[in-house]
């Protein structure tokens, strides 16, 4: 929602401010040399993030300011995808918006409301960026609408370091090794898992994180790919057995602290927590590479020291252990040289560096200096990412909205609350496909 | 009314009792906000009295008032939205219940009728066609939009609630200023405005409390730009990128009900006299 | 004696002076309303882009507000009173009620329409499916749960609401807490539904067996040594626990409304139906109920439609999971989650037709009045 006030006051303080002084001046690799003084310029930004993320997403866009004398101006809110129907609806969309899912993506593209990436971009995106993420930020017509910024890598599994090298538990490399060690940990007294699902108008994604997690490891690529575009239905007896395995777990008291019912209604960033507690409640966490900024403020300043992480092992040692990678995509509702500008910095990897420093982001770029990270964390992440053989995006994030961020949540949360069981939630599933 | 048969004892204890169990979620409320983060995840707040350790903290308020992310400018925002968009819609809304009160047209069973029938429109039905409309006239983003919304959207209301309480003034006393040779506009202007002050109170909070407490109308038409954003959206995106940061929120939650709550009790006995007329019966 | 009078004849006019009398009255009455609506949108323009102050601009909306509402008023009734009085007759009304039924019109109106019209379209509103949209509302499952919610809104909330309002307003009138009851009780309704879902998650709050309980409930079966319940997962209880929010809000408002209506019922005839021998309870079924009914279907009606149309207390405590969920947030779910603007606005339009007949019977009961 932009307030034609604040880009009016916006502009005439930039115009007092700059005076006459503002050209774009390209320096740094990557920069934007805008054909045309840019200076004086506005493009707005909606986002789901708030917070600190949105003030290390202003620091990061700032060189970008300084070079061009564009203001970008960001506003984030929480029920941003919401918002953002009802602005694109009136007429009013953000300049740019910041799509957490290709499914969103598609669905405004389809609609003709989006600006699709000139060849200048696309030639950037092709020089900075590993193979996949061109063809996420791609729509049904074939033109590439999505430039990437900040990704996170999923299947990760933290746990606290400290206390679980005390107990002599290691790192599993297979799917059989974990279930061992979960068994193990179950024996000891404590729950393996740590999970919540809450989240608002969301509530339910984490396990839809599980879900194509197990997917991944079992059908391979090409199988997720059917599965995410709807030629392999729901209703398949792959997706039945990796909603099985995901159950299998979930519904199980002794897996998880507090059981299906407090999972249901745990925020996702609070379920963490309880395996940094004293006593500690639960064990691993399977969660994003994000999930560092909810840990305690305790663990967070000594994050090498005191979190472990190994990535979810493979269940089929012939597939392995892909990369599985979500984003936010930042697409152009309208077209403008300044926008242009903007989306071009954004595909370099100075559009990363601040905020690599201040921690809890990861970026794509494959051109990008890992050494910028500021935890060891963090650089594993990144390193993960940039050599992983295969990639794929979140399968609910590029599935259609009506399942990707409908149907596969709520139906998942029946399931894990006992209100339905495997083959009914498959079947609503199915059906809310649109045709 | 004559005593009754029973105790006064018994009745003034079950009324206490009704008042403990009505405040006790509110006293939790309150108590909760000045605890750290810690403490409330780990404890019930009613531990404070069996246990008081020094959990006690100003931490929330002072982060959730003058923070970065603070209260203090949506506190103003909300200020700003609320008292034009009261005020606005009252005179508006007087005009119209004298007019179907007093005044004999044809049509006038319909229109009111279609008045009050708009009382059940859910208002999430006319957001999106009022925000078109305000983009073609650029109005969007403004206070303005904002209080034209809620003046809109509580005109049934008022008009319903004033025409309760107009059509109930004694006849004769309009009719002898109708002999004396009073137009409607001078019946109205001295006798009926000064006559209805009541029901104007009365309206008066509903719309403040009902427009200090709305989250979906400036959401929408004012956004969450931190600027301009209203107490109840920035309480709302208050638990922040880190998760629940409940300390916060009830702190938040505290902050934001002060003055509705405030309002309410200074002018309680408008409230009821002014409802109240219209359905007295006699 | 003949005596000048004292109020002469005006000697006749000319043709050209009476023109220009008749002119001049034009002009004016043209001129006046023509300034005033300059000035009128002087100001809108001028709120609407101004940089000013924000409590600048707040002055000059409150003055806006009620002094260029009453200047419009005052010159649309002078200019009515020019007219001749059987037009001045028809128009006046119009006046008086025109501002308030255009600005509904446009607020609440043509919206209303505009989604009857949508509700027959598909998704993207571009092709006509007739009752499709309506079929599908009624049966899904989700929307059957939902239509089963919030009967149990209407139902327990209006019922409870009120009878407990009732009750009480009775009982605090015999009481010398009576003031204080009435303000503590009624407070909750100055609550936004914001800050009472922050209240009520502490009351409902679920940890695991063997933590310490935050909430409220389950710390009081703790006490007793009952485990834990996990009150807003399991349904439909579930439900019924956030009706218990409203409630909660809505009790002081009926108890106030009919204690003040309680005030006007005479003494002189309850008097006479103790002496007649009537039981307490009979008095109060017999007498004190049927004098104040009015005033009881008001407050129940007003609760009633509330109950029909709530969505902020769901949202907020269970985002409408755990099937909790109601008609306004599927509609919101369909609208804004699907994008599919035909199924949504059929749930606004069934959720419209649902709330009317308490409207109609609410209005019945002013039939002895004016209209």
């Amino acid at each position: 929602m932009q307030r034609k006030l604040a880009v009016l006051v916006g502009v005439a303080a930039l115009v007092a401010a700059c005076g006459g002084g503002a050209t774009s001046a390209p320096g740094a690799s990557g920069s934007p040399a805008a054909g045309g003084d840019l200076s004086g310029k506005t493009v707005t930004v909606g986002g789901a993030f708030v917070d600190i993320e949105a003030t290390n997403f202003e620091a990061a866009v700032k060189p970008f300011e300084d070079a061009t004398g564009v203001d970008v101006v960001y506003n984030g809110d929480k029920s941003f995808e919401q918002q953002l129907n009802v602005q694109v609806q009136a007429g009013n969309p953000p300049d740019v918006a910041l799509l957490p899912q290709p499914g969103g993506m598609k669905n405004y593209a389809s609609q003709g409301k989006l600006f699709p990436l000139p060849d200048d971009i696309i030639a950037s995106i092709d020089a900075n960026y590993g193979p996949g993420w061109k063809e996420v930020g791609t729509a049904a017509d074939g033109k590439v609408y999505g430039v990437f910024h900040r990704v996170n890598l999923k299947a990760q599994v933290f746990y606290p370091k400290v206390a679980f090298e005390a107990k002599g538990y290691t790192a599993p490399t297979t799917w059989d090794e974990l279930k061992t060690l979960m068994d193990k940990m179950a024996a000891d007294g404590t729950p393996p898992w740590c999970i919540g699902i809450e989240s608002g108008a969301a509530t339910g994604w984490p396990v839809t994180d599980w879900v194509e997690e197990i997917m991944l490891r079992t059908v391979g690529a090409d199988g997720y790919d059917k599965w995410v575009s709807g030629a392999t239905p729901f209703t398949d007896a792959s997706v039945k057995t990796a909603f099985q395995t995901m159950l299998d777990i979930y519904g199980n008291e002794k897996y998880v602290y507090g059981g299906p019912q407090y999972i249901v209604q745990t925020n996702f960033g609070e379920a963490p927590k309880a395996a940094f507690d004293d006593p500690l409640k639960c064990w691993l966490t399977n969660q994003g590479n994000f999930i560092t900024a909810f840990f305690p403020e305790a663990i967070t300043a000594d994050l090498d020291n005191q979190v472990g992480v190994f990535t979810l092992p493979a269940i089929d040692s012939a597939i392995g252990t892909p990369a599985e990678v979500g984003g936010d995509q930042a697409v152009a509702f309208a077209d403008r040289p300044e926008i242009w500008a903007f989306l071009k910095y954004l595909t370099t990897p100075e559009a990363g560096v601040s905020w690599q420093k201040a921690g809890g982001a990861l970026f794509p770029y494959k051109t990008q200096d890992l050494a910028n990270y500021s935890s060891a964390l963090d650089k594993a992440f990144a390193q993960s990412l940039v050599d992983a053989s295969f990639v794929r995006f979140d399968g609910s994030d590029a599935m259609p909205a009506a399942v990707g961020s409908g149907t596969f949540w709520t139906e998942s949360v029946k399931l894990i609350n006992g209100q339905q069981d495997i083959d009914t939630t498959l079947t609503n599933i199915a059906a809310s496909w649109p045709k | 009314m004559r005593t009754i048969k029973w105790s006064r004892v018994a009745i003034n204890l079950t009324v206490i009792a009704l008042i403990v169990v009505w405040t006790v979620p509110t006293i939790g409320l309150f108590i909760t906000s000045f605890r750290d983060k810690q403490a409330i995840s780990n404890s019930g707040w009613w531990t404070v009295f069996t246990n008081p350790q020094g959990a006690f903290t100003l931490d929330n308020y002072q982060k959730v008032l003058f923070g970065g992310d603070g209260l203090a400018t949506a506190f103003l925002n909300t200020l700003a939205v609320t008292i034009p968009a009261v005020v606005i819609p009252i005179l508006i809304a007087a005009f119209a219940a004298y007019g179907f009160a007093w005044m004999d047209f044809p049509g006038r069973r319909i229109l009111f009728i279609t008045v009050v029938a708009l009382l059940v429109v859910p208002l999430q039905i006319a957001l999106i066609p009022v925000l078109k409309a305000y983009l073609a006239i650029d109005l969007n983003g403004t206070f303005l939009a904002v209080w034209l919304a809620h003046a809109g959207f509580g005109l049934a209301l008022a008009t319903y609630l004033l025409y309760n309480y107009i059509s109930q003034l004694p006849k004769d006393i309009i009719e002898s200023a109708a002999l004396d040779g009073a137009s409607h506009f001078t019946t109205f202007r001295r006798l009926i405005l000064p006559l209805s002050m009541p029901a104007l109170a009365s309206f008066a909070i509903f719309q403040f409390l009902w427009v200090w407490n709305d989250l979906l109308v400036a959401t929408t038409f004012l956004g969450t730009d931190q600027d301009v954003a209203v107490m109840t959206s920035r309480l709302v995106s208050m638990t922040g990128s880190r998760g629940q940061d409940w300390q916060l929120l009830t702190a938040g939650a505290f902050v934001s009900m002060i003055v509705p709550v405030m309002v309410f009790l200074a002018l309680q006995r408008y409230f009821v006299k002014g409802l109240l007329a219209g359905s007295v019966k006699g | 004696m003949e005596r000048a009078d004292a109020v002469a004849t005006p000697p006749p006019r000319g043709i050209a002076q009476v023109l220009a009398a008749g002119v001049g009255r034009i002009l004016v009455s043209i001129f006046v309303p023509v300034v005033a609506f300059v000035v009128l949108w002087a100001g809108f323009l001028w709120l609407k882009d101004s940089g000013a102050p924000r409590i600048v601009i707040v002055l000059v909306a409150i003055v806006w507000g009620i002094g260029g509402v009453a200047m419009l008023y005052v010159v649309a009734n002078w200019l009515t009173e020019k007219l001749p009085a059987t037009w001045q007759g028809r128009i006046l009304p119009f006046v008086f009620v025109g501002p308030a039924l255009a600005i509904l019109t446009f607020y609440l109106l043509v919206p209303a329409v505009l989604t009857a019209w949508a509700s027959l379209f598909d998704a993207n509103g571009q092709e006509f499916v007739g009752l499709d949209n309506y079929v599908y509302s009624f049966t899904n499952p989700e929307m059957v749960t939902a239509i089963r919610n919030n009967v149990l809104w209407l139902v327990f909330g209006t019922v409870f609401s009120t009878g407990m309002g009732l009750a009480m307003a009775v009982l605090v009138e015999r009481s010398r807490l009576d003031r204080l009851a009435k303000t503590l009780i009624f407070l909750p309704m100055a609550i936004s539904f914001v800050g009472a879902s922050v209240i009520w998650r502490f009351v409902y709050s679920y940890q695991p067996e063997g933590q310490p309980q935050v909430g409220l409930l389950n710390a009081i079966l703790g006490a007793f040594g009952l485990g834990p319940v996990s009150w807003l997962t399991g349904e439909p209880l579930n439900t019924i626990l956030l009706i218990v929010i409203l409630i909660w809000g809505q009790t002081g408002f009926a108890m106030v409304i009919i204690g003040a209506a309680l005030k006007g019922v005479p003494d002189e005839m309850l008097e006479a139906g103790r002496i007649d021998g009537a039981t307490e309870w009979q008095v109060f079924r017999r007498l004190i109920v049927p004098s104040i009914w009015p005033t009881i279907v008001t407050v129940a009606t007003t609760i009633a439609i509330l109950t029909l149309k709530i969505y902020d207390i769901v949202t907020a405590m269970t985002g409408g999971n755990f099937n909790t969920q109601v008609i306004a947030t599927l509609m919101w779910k369909q609208a804004f989650t699907f994008f599919d603007a035909g199924r949504g606005a059929a749930l606004a339009i069934i959720l419209l037709v649902a709330v009317t007949p308490v409207i109609w019977y609410n209005l019945r009961q002013f039939r002895g009045r004016a209209i």
